[in-house]
């Protein structure tokens, strides 16, 4: 069983030294509060057992509670509660895998924390198979303390992939738009925070509004529109360093929608200057633009497919909005959705097999995953009814979406089956905008 | 407290902040509701118009065109007011109007840019005016007036606000 209702609070102390560091004055970035509003029965049953840690000041995170709420999100696995939990073996030689058996799991997880010296620290974990009573793996990664989050994502990852075949994607970053306060008094922030809402941190800030975050490829930098010129603008920022250039700002018409090529080179946009929003492919070494699309409708919202040949985008050439693919070198785009009114805001799985996207019913706009594959059929993983922004994990095993709860944004992680939703809300104010950012690289 | 000194104050209070105080300088008043437009004031025909027109007639103190949902329309009931606003324009070639596109919250953001600023061309095309008096600029679903899940609430915020950045 999974709680219903788990909440976490997160240390301010990152979120404030990232704002002081990147912007005029120091304010805190909210965190988020994370919730699991609903488990799932049927996912693989795995226990992780506490991790043993010798004698002296306490550790600022529990590895095995942050690997069992990323198992527990997935969607694919249903962690052992904590206080189920009845003996703490810390190796393998110490399993009884009788008792492991008889609470039901097919899988378990020991490890133990040592010092490293140099405050560093060493953790080593095993994950067993219960019923074959065989070791799968076996691993150690030495770490400061502050980092045991990561040190946890990164050992959830090795176990998914193990025992799925699919890599793992918790030790993963994502990006959020937060908006506190109404209209003249309104913040907007743009974050950057664990996949799991934690460690925010304020990657911009603005009075005006702003949106459509697109990681580079890389993990470096991100894409968004800010306001704050008193039109759309495109910007370019390094997460690490605060620079920032501004990519597209024409001073006529709309300037927005970026999102990356897949090998950080390019980036589309729409562009509204020629006299209606057209798709334009932007080199961000050179600036030069090369338009896409020519066509009187709004064609915005472009996305890359995986191999960097075609681009898919929003258009409304058919009198409503729906999704349509064309060559990264122009010519004919062609109508790849024909269920539902509204298709828009397409994000495109890594091996570009599913597309999800904003599905719109009359008044009832959902989160929809079309699977090219069986012919343009969709699945609904969102009950509704103002969804937008969908955005793949890296290993599509799991999206984000913005939905609304009374006149409040929030945020979603919902596993791509649908049957699995983490809701990610702020105490005062919107969040909106999410996007998933790429695998990290060690 | 008159207008005079409120603009004064306005005015010093802006030295430290310029930025901030510069977009409040030339925000105009929440927008009227929309009503019928039977008994609005014509042009004088004595003459044109001045900057004080703009407070004392009632046609140039309606600022904004809201529309149906998806759509661009200028609906009739909005062209006679608009028809004053071009004149003024035409009477005051120093003038220039910003136009902000708007919609409701349906759909996603980035399309919604792009309504919005369809909904802005429109008006611009019944405003006509000389080239540079009209820019259009659309905040989409960005900047909402209402915020419920409902279609009185949808139909508020569906809408263009004509603002003044030159008199």
């Amino acid at each position: 069983m999974i709680p219903p209702m788990r909440k976490l609070t997160h240390l301010l102390a990152f979120a404030l030294a990232a704002a002081a560091a990147f912007v005029a004055g120091p304010v805190a970035a909210q965190s988020l509060n994370v919730d699991i509003t609903q488990g799932l029965k049927s996912a693989t049953p795995i226990a992780v057992v506490p991790f043993a840690q010798a004698e002296g000041t306490p550790l600022p995170t529990d590895v095995a509670d942050v690997m069992r709420a990323d198992f527990n999100r997935s969607g694919k696995f249903r962690a052992l509660d904590k206080k189920d939990i009845v003996e703490m073996p810390s190796k393998g030689a110490d399993i009884q895998f009788a008792t492991w058996r008889l609470l039901k799991q097919n899988y378990i997880t020991v490890g133990r924390i040592v010092d490293a010296g140099g405050g560093m620290l060493r953790v080593e974990y095993e994950l067993w198979d219960v019923n074959r009573q065989q070791s799968m793996l076996s691993q150690a990664f030495t770490a400061p303390a502050g980092d045991l989050r990561g040190v946890a994502h990164q050992i959830a990852d090795q176990i998914y992939e193990k025992i799925t075949g699919v890599r793992g994607a918790f030790w993963t970053r994502i990006a959020y738009v937060t908006a506190v306060g109404l209209n003249r008094n309104a913040n907007y922030s743009l974050i950057v925070a664990d996949s799991d809402g934690y460690n925010p941190q304020v990657v911009a800030r603005s009075k005006e509004s702003l949106l459509s975050p697109a990681w580079s490829p890389d993990g470096r930098k991100i894409a968004y529109v800010s306001f704050e010129s008193g039109n759309s603008a495109v910007y370019v920022q390094d997460i690490g360093t605060g620079s920032r250039t501004l990519l597209a700002s024409h001073p006529r018409g709309i300037n927005s929608a970026p999102a990356w090529s897949p090998d950080g080179s390019k980036l589309a946009v729409s562009l509204s200057y020629v006299g209606n929003p057209e798709i334009f492919v932007i080199d961000v070494a050179s600036r030069q633009e090369r338009r896409i699309t020519n066509n009187v409708s709004i064609d915005t919202e472009p996305v890359f497919t995986p191999d960097g040949q075609s681009i898919i985008f929003t258009s409304d050439r058919s009198g409503k909005p729906q999704l349509y693919q064309t060559s990264v070198g122009g010519g004919d785009a062609q109508r790849i959705t024909f269920s539902g009114g509204f298709n828009a805001s397409a994000s495109v799985s890594y091996d570009g097999k599913q597309i999800a996207m904003v599905q719109g019913n009359g008044n009832v706009y959902r989160i929809a995953i079309m699977d090219r594959s069986l012919g343009g059929q969709v699945r609904y993983v969102s009950p509704g009814n103002v969804d937008d922004s969908p955005s793949f994990a890296p290993n599509a095993g799991m999206l984000l979406y913005a939905a609304s709860q009374g006149t409040r944004g929030v945020l979603y992680a919902v596993s791509a089956d649908g049957l699995v939703r983490q809701r990610l809300v702020l105490s005062d104010g919107d969040v909106r905008e999410p996007s998933w950012g790429p695998y990290r690289q060690r | 407290m008159n207008k005079t000194v409120r603009v004064t104050l306005a005015a010093l209070f802006c030295v430290g902040a310029v930025a901030a105080c510069s977009k409040k300088a030339v925000k105009t008043p929440p927008p009227p509701p929309p009503e019928p437009m039977a008994q609005t004031q014509a042009p004088t025909n004595d003459g044109a118009y001045t900057p004080e027109s703009l407070d004392t007639v009632d046609c140039l103190r309606q600022r904004t065109v809201y529309f149906d949902f998806d759509s661009n329309e200028v609906k009739p009931e909005y062209q006679a007011f608009l028809a004053c606003h071009a004149k003024y324009l035409r009477d005051r070639p120093s003038a220039q109007i910003r136009l902000t596109g708007n919609t409701d919250e349906r759909g996603t953001r980035e399309y919604n840019l792009g309504l919005g600023e369809r909904r802005g061309n429109a008006v611009q095309g019944v405003l006509a005016g000389q080239s540079g008096q009209v820019t259009v600029v659309s905040k989409g679903k960005e900047d909402p007036t209402c915020r419920e899940h409902n279609e009185d609430c949808w139909s508020k915020n569906r809408r263009v606000e004509i603002e003044y950045t030159a008199k």
